[in-house]
C-alpha cells in the first residue's frame, strides 16, 4: 500500500525524518509557514523547520467540518490541533497526534512525525505531519 | 468640530427567521430607527451599511426608496457593524454631513461558519485537512490564555450562564431562557475547552442607527447620546489571528487593546469611567479575553471578578447585558450595531428589565478576521 502527501511542498524527508518546509525571508531571516508560492515566494528561500518543539497551545476537534474539509468517510473521528513553538524558529500549527487528549498539556514536548489521514480509492494512504508527545 | 449623536436606533429581533430574508431584517430595523428618530428616508444624507453573507446592504435602497444618496458598503468580518459605525461617525465629523444611517444585517445558515481557503490567501490543505475553523482558533486562544493567566474552567460557564439570564431579559435576544450552569458544563465539547452553549450560534438579525450632528439633532429637536470617540484598529506584528498557520514567537498587542487604548485616549476617558459594556464574546473565552484587553481588568482578574457577580447587570461592571452574542447569535453584519444600539438603549434609561442604573457612559468593542477591532463610547 503507497503512502502520498495530501498536499505536496508542505513537508520533506530529511535523513529518515519529516520535517516541515517552511521559508526563510531573504532580506531579514524571518521564518514562515507554509512557504509561500508564487509571485510571494521570490521573496523566500526554503527552509528545513525544526522537527522538535513545545506544545504551545490546543483544542480537540469534537465534530465533522464542513466542506473543504477531506478526512475519511465513516463515523467522524475527534482530532486534536495545535501550535507548536520551534525555539528560535516559529510557532506552527498542525495536527497533534494523541491516543489520549487528557494526556495534553501546554509544554509538552513535542516531534514531528506523519500521520494516516484517510485512504484513497486505490488504496494509498494519504498522509499529513502532526506532533505527537516526545519519546 | 462637531459632535456627533445617535438620534435613532431600530433593530429586528436576532435569532432565526424562515420567513424573512436577512435585507427584510436589515430594512424592518432601518424603518424602525427612522421612526424612532421621527424621521423620512428622504432625511437620510449619507449611509454605511454591511452584510457579509445576505447580499449587499445596499439593497436597502430600492426597498427605502432611490434618492440618489451615498451609500457605501462596509467589509470587516465580524467587525462590520463597528466599522459601519465609524464611518458614520467621521462622515458627521468632518464636516461633510449632518445626517446618517448606519444598518447592519445577516442571515446565515446552521451549524458553523466554514471558511474557503483560497479566499484567504491561504494554501486548499488547510481546509482539506481540517483546520480552518474558527472554532479551533477561539478554542486555542483561550486553551492558552487560561493556562497563562490561571482561569479556570467553571469562568468559561459562568459566562455562558450570565449570558442566557441578560438573554431573557431582552427582547431582541435569540436565545430567551436562562440555562443552567451544570447544564452549560456538561454540554457536548465542540472543541476543547468549549462546549456547545459556550459558543454563539451563526445567526439572523438587523440593526440600524440614525446618526446627526449636534447642530442637526438640535435643529430636529432630537436627543441621543454622543459618540463620545470611535476607533478600528488592526492587527500588527505578532498577534494571535484566525486561520494563521504559523505565528512568530515574539508576542504583541492584539488589535483590541490597540484599538481600546486609541478610543480611551481620543476620548480622554478610562475603563473605571465607563457605566455599562457590550464586548465581543464570541464564545465565553472571548468576553474573558475581552475584559482585559480593554482594559477592564488585568490578566487573570476574570475568574474572581465573574465569580463575584461584578459583570453582572447590578454589579459594578456590567457586561454583555443583553446577552451578547452568545444570547443574540452572531449575524456578522448586524452584530457591532447591536452593541452600540444596545448601549443606546441603556444610556436613555430604555433597557426596560436589564436596566444599569444611572448609566451614562458606554463602551462598545466588536472584533473581527482577519484581526481588527472597532470600540465605540458613548455618552448620555
Amino acid at each position: 500500500m503507497g503512502q502520498r502527501p495530501l498536499a505536496e511542498g508542505v513537508y520533506r524527508v530529511v535523513e529518515g525524518a519529516p520535517r516541515l518546509l517552511g521559508g526563510r525571508r531573504k532580506s531579514d531571516g524571518k521564518i514562515v509557514f507554509p512557504l509561500p508560492q508564487g509571485a510571494q515566494g521570490q521573496a523566500f528561500e526554503a527552509t528545513d523547520l525544526a522537527s522538535d518543539g513545545v506544545l504551545w497551545s490546543y483544542t480537540v476537534q469534537r465534530f465533522r467540518p464542513k466542506t473543504p474539509y477531506a478526512g475519511r468517510d465513516g463515523e467522524f473521528r475527534p482530532y486534536a490541533v495545535g501550535y507548536v513553538e520551534l525555539p528560535g524558529q516559529i510557532i506552527v500549527e498542525s495536527h497533534i497526534a494523541t491516543d489520549d487528549f487528557n494526556a495534553l498539556r501546554i509544554g509538552l514536548p513535542m516531534r514531528l512525525t506523519l500521520i494516516p489521514f484517510r485512504e484513497d480509492p486505490d488504496g494509498a494512504q494519504v498522509m499529513i505531519p502532526a506532533f505527537e508527545a516526545a519519546a | 468640530m462637531t459632535d456627533v449623536h445617535i438620534v435613532g436606533a431600530g433593530i429586528h429581533p436576532f435569532g432565526r427567521h424562515d420567513d424573512k430574508s436577512g435585507l427584510d431584517q436589515g430594512v424592518f430595523a432601518v424603518q424602525e430607527a427612522l421612526a424612532d428618530a421621527g424621521l423620512a428616508w428622504t432625511d437620510i444624507q449619507f449611509a454605511f451599511g454591511g452584510s457579509s453573507a445576505a447580499g449587499n446592504a445596499d439593497a436597502v435602497l430600492p426597498r427605502m426608496g432611490l434618492t440618489g444618496v451615498q451609500f457605501i458598503n462596509v467589509a470587516n468580518g465580524c467587525a462590520t457593524g463597528g466599522s459601519a459605525i465609524l464611518s458614520g461617525y467621521w462622515a458627521i465629523k468632518s464636516g461633510e454631513f449632518d445626517l446618517g444611517l448606519v444598518v447592519g444585517f445577516d442571515k446565515h445558515p446552521r451549524g458553523a461558519f466554514n471558511a474557503d481557503p483560497e479566499e484567504w490567501g491561504l494554501p486548499a490543505w488547510y481546509g482539506e485537512a481540517g483546520m480552518m475553523l474558527t472554532t479551533q482558533f477561539f478554542a486555542m486562544k483561550i486553551q492558552r490564555y487560561m493556562g497563562l493567566h490561571g482561569i479556570g474552567a467553571e469562568t468559561l460557564g459562568l459566562v455562558a450562564e450570565k449570558a442566557f439570564q441578560n438573554g431573557a431579559l431582552t427582547p431582541h435576544a435569540w436565545r430567551r431562557e436562562p440555562v443552567g450552569l451544570n447544564t452549560i458544563m456538561n454540554s457536548d465539547m465542540v472543541s476543547d475547552p468549549l462546549t456547545k452553549f459556550m459558543f454563539c450560534a451563526p445567526a439572523e438579525g438587523g440593526a440600524a442607527l440614525i446618526l446627526a450632528s449636534d447642530r442637526k439633532m438640535r435643529e430636529l429637536g432630537l436627543k441621543g447620546p454622543k459618540i463620545r470617540g470611535a476607533a478600528v484598529r488592526t492587527r500588527v506584528e505578532g498577534s494571535f489571528e484566525v486561520f494563521s498557520p504559523s505565528l512568530e514567537i515574539a508576542r504583541g498587542p492584539s488589535p483590541t487593546e490597540i484599538a481600546s487604548k486609541a478610543a480611551y485616549e481620543m476620548t480622554g476617558l478610562g475603563p473605571s469611567d465607563i457605566d455599562v459594556i457590550q464586548i465581543q464574546d464570541t464564545e465565553s473565552g472571548a468576553e474573558i479575553m475581552h475584559m482585559a484587553e480593554n482594559g477592564f481588568c488585568a490578566h487573570g482578574e476574570q475568574d474572581r471578578l465573574i465569580r463575584d457577580g461584578v459583570t453582572r447587570i447590578g454589579g459594578a461592571m456590567p457586561i454583555n447585558t443583553d446577552g451578547g452574542c452568545l444570547a443574540c447569535g452572531e449575524p456578522i453584519g448586524a452584530s457591532g450595531l447591536r452593541q452600540v444600539y444596545e448601549n443606546v438603549q441603556q444610556l436613555r434609561g430604555r433597557a426596560e428589565g436589564r436596566q444599569v442604573e444611572g448609566a451614562r457612559l458606554g463602551y462598545s468593542q466588536v472584533y473581527g478576521a482577519p484581526g481588527l477591532s472597532a470600540v465605540a463610547v458613548l455618552e448620555a
